[in-house]
């Protein structure tokens, strides 16, 4: 009988592997079908937006925004916003807060629909992922509505918003989340969250506990799937997310344990019912005429000083810490995204776990390449 | 708001009963949060006390970053607490000619790969960190593009980076 001796082999995962989300190679250190460790190599979609802000007025850097984050681009212009905002002492208008709530949250059901279709088509299960994407194409039709662009929104200024929205945006902006809440969720969770493959692909695997989701810096959607209930909508209301009655999801161990990749992935589900709450609320309290921007000097200055601002994205938490000196641009601009440490947990989690539960790691922590690079 | 439970200035107080011999200044930030000043030999105990002080809790990092202000390097550090539901930023000035500063990986570990960012793009070291590569630019790269000195480099490997200016 022959004995098979335990032999390593290293792997190469990447740059371009359908389930990394982006350009992102993994080291991947491997025995036969269990996997050692997964080490993460970054930075191929490094582009020096922090580097870009200092060259240029606060203004014009709102178009890079949308480049932080493909799919949540108008989070990203809201953080950068209410951070210029906050520093410079200005306000946006009433009606601008309502509009940049709508658009918001409707960019955070997108962007979760692509989360847990892509997750799904990662582990093999293609027609979810197309019934998803389905759907975000309404989102991607609204969104061209109101701003004109369907993936790089520019949509939110300094100081308000660019467009009020068009006859019959509201309309079809309900009837968007009515059916999502109403009738798609259902159909989904029918067709695919509770079959039992996709529970035994993703129960019990990747479990994150609440300390080290907290050790490892996890924000958003990932800590809450720990369980620790902490939204910054609810905790820190930036923006008018005060005036909204939703509810915070949190992992609670459905099918596995808790902080499971399972959990991360039914938060997300939850969180699309949540939004669309939001959005109809928005919608009914939505002053009907008034101003969307607020007029800022031009040249446009902010007097020297320091803030940090975060906001909730999709993707958790995402802080600007802008430090002006006074002048048009500003002195430093540093971006956290909430990817850039969801990366930090996948070279300890992917210890000891089967090849095959590396792709549901990655897909449940939802990372983003270009928000890791920046 | 509704969570400020402690208003800043008793958090001042606090905090200067704790850590009175290490903070230089305390100052508010335009959005009511905490900015203490403080030297840099004391960052490791300062932000042990700050983690682990049973009434402080602070032990959420939600940020790190470098800054380059031409005669000196600043780390800052932003923090929060589930406990007291308050943010607190901790900066710290280094000297410009060759900057470095201890790790607080031995009490965040999260910080690894902020650290590293921050030593990629500013060229800031951290003592005692336990895999100070660069992370987001090639191993080759020279220099450090966040730096205010930084001179673009005009060409990598054969690779031509010098933008024309003239191409009309």
């Amino acid at each position: 009988m022959t004995e098979f001796a335990l032999e390593e082999m290293i792997l190469n995962m990447g740059p371009h592997h359908p389930s990394t989300h982006g350009v992102l190679r993994f080291i991947v250190r491997t025995d036969g079908e269990m996997m050692l460790r997964a080490t993460p190599d970054v930075g191929f979609l490094h582009r020096g937006i922090e580097k870009i802000a200092e060259l240029m007025p606060y203004e014009s850097f709102m178009p890079y925004t949308d480049r932080i984050d493909y799919l949540s681009s108008l989070n990203c212009n809201l953080g950068y916003a209410l951070t210029v905002e906050r520093l410079a002492g200005i306000e946006a208008p009433e009606k601008a807060e309502y509009l940049r709530v709508i658009g918001a949250e409707l960019t955070r059901i997108g962007s979760h629909l692509i989360a847990v279709g892509a997750l799904l088509l990662d582990l093999g299960a293609v027609t979810p992922f197309v019934h998803a994407l389905r759907e975000r194409e309404t989102y991607n039709s609204l969104m061209e509505m109101l701003c004109g662009a369907r993936l790089t929104h520019h949509y939110v200024r300094i100081g308000g918003v660019a467009f009020d929205a068009p006859d019959g945006f509201i309309e079809k902006a309900l009837s968007f989340v009515n059916h999502l809440e109403y009738e798609f969720l259902d159909e989904f969770n029918k067709l695919i969250s509770f079959n039992s493959i996709l529970i035994k692909r993703l129960a019990n695997v990747g479990i994150i506990t609440p300390e080290k989701a907290l050790e490892f810096t996890l924000v958003g959607p990932n800590l809450r799937g720990s369980g620790i209930k902490f939204d910054l909508r609810k905790d820190e209301p930036y923006s008018i997310y005060d005036r909204f009655d939703f509810e915070i999801p949190s992992g609670s161990g459905k099918f596995g344990v808790q902080g499971d990749a399972y959990d991360r992935y039914w938060v997300r589900i939850e969180e699309i019912k949540q939004s669309c709450r939001i959005v109809r609320q928005a919608i009914n309290q939505m002053p009907e005429h008034g101003e969307i921007k607020t007029k800022i000097s031009k040249p446009f200055k902010i007097p020297a000083g320091e803030i940090y601002v975060r906001t909730e994205c999709p993707r958790g938490e995402l802080g600007f810490y802008l430090i002006s000196a006074g002048g048009k641009t500003p002195y430093r601009l540093k971006i956290r995204t909430g990817s850039f440490s969801a990366m930090t947990i996948i070279e300890e989690l992917s210890e000891g776990v089967m090849v095959a539960d590396l792709v549901a790691i990655i897909g449940s922590l939802d990372v983003v390449a270009p928000e890791i690079d920046r | 708001m509704r969570h400020n439970l402690m208003e800043t200035k008793k958090l001042i107080e606090l905090l200067g009963e704790k850590l009175s011999s290490f903070i230089v200044k305390a100052d508010k930030m335009p959005n009511n949060d905490l900015l203490i000043l403080i030297k840099k030999e004391s960052l490791l105990s300062v932000m042990d006390t700050l983690k682990n002080d049973l009434e402080l809790k602070f032990n959420v990092l939600m940020n790190h970053l470098g800054v380059d202000y031409t005669e000196s390097f600043a780390v800052i550090y932003n923090l929060y607490s589930f406990k007291l539901k308050k943010k607190v930023t901790v900066k710290a000035y280094m000297e410009h000619e060759n900057p470095e500063v201890d790790s607080i990986e031995s009490v965040f570990k999260g910080v690894n790969w902020f650290e590293r960012e921050t030593y990629d793009l500013l060229g800031i070291r951290f003592r005692g960190h336990s895999n100070l590569k660069r992370l987001l630019l090639p191993s080759d790269w020279e220099g450090h593009p966040l730096r205010k000195d930084y001179i673009y480099p005009e060409e990598y490997n054969g690779l031509i980076l010098k933008r024309e200016e003239n191409c009309k």
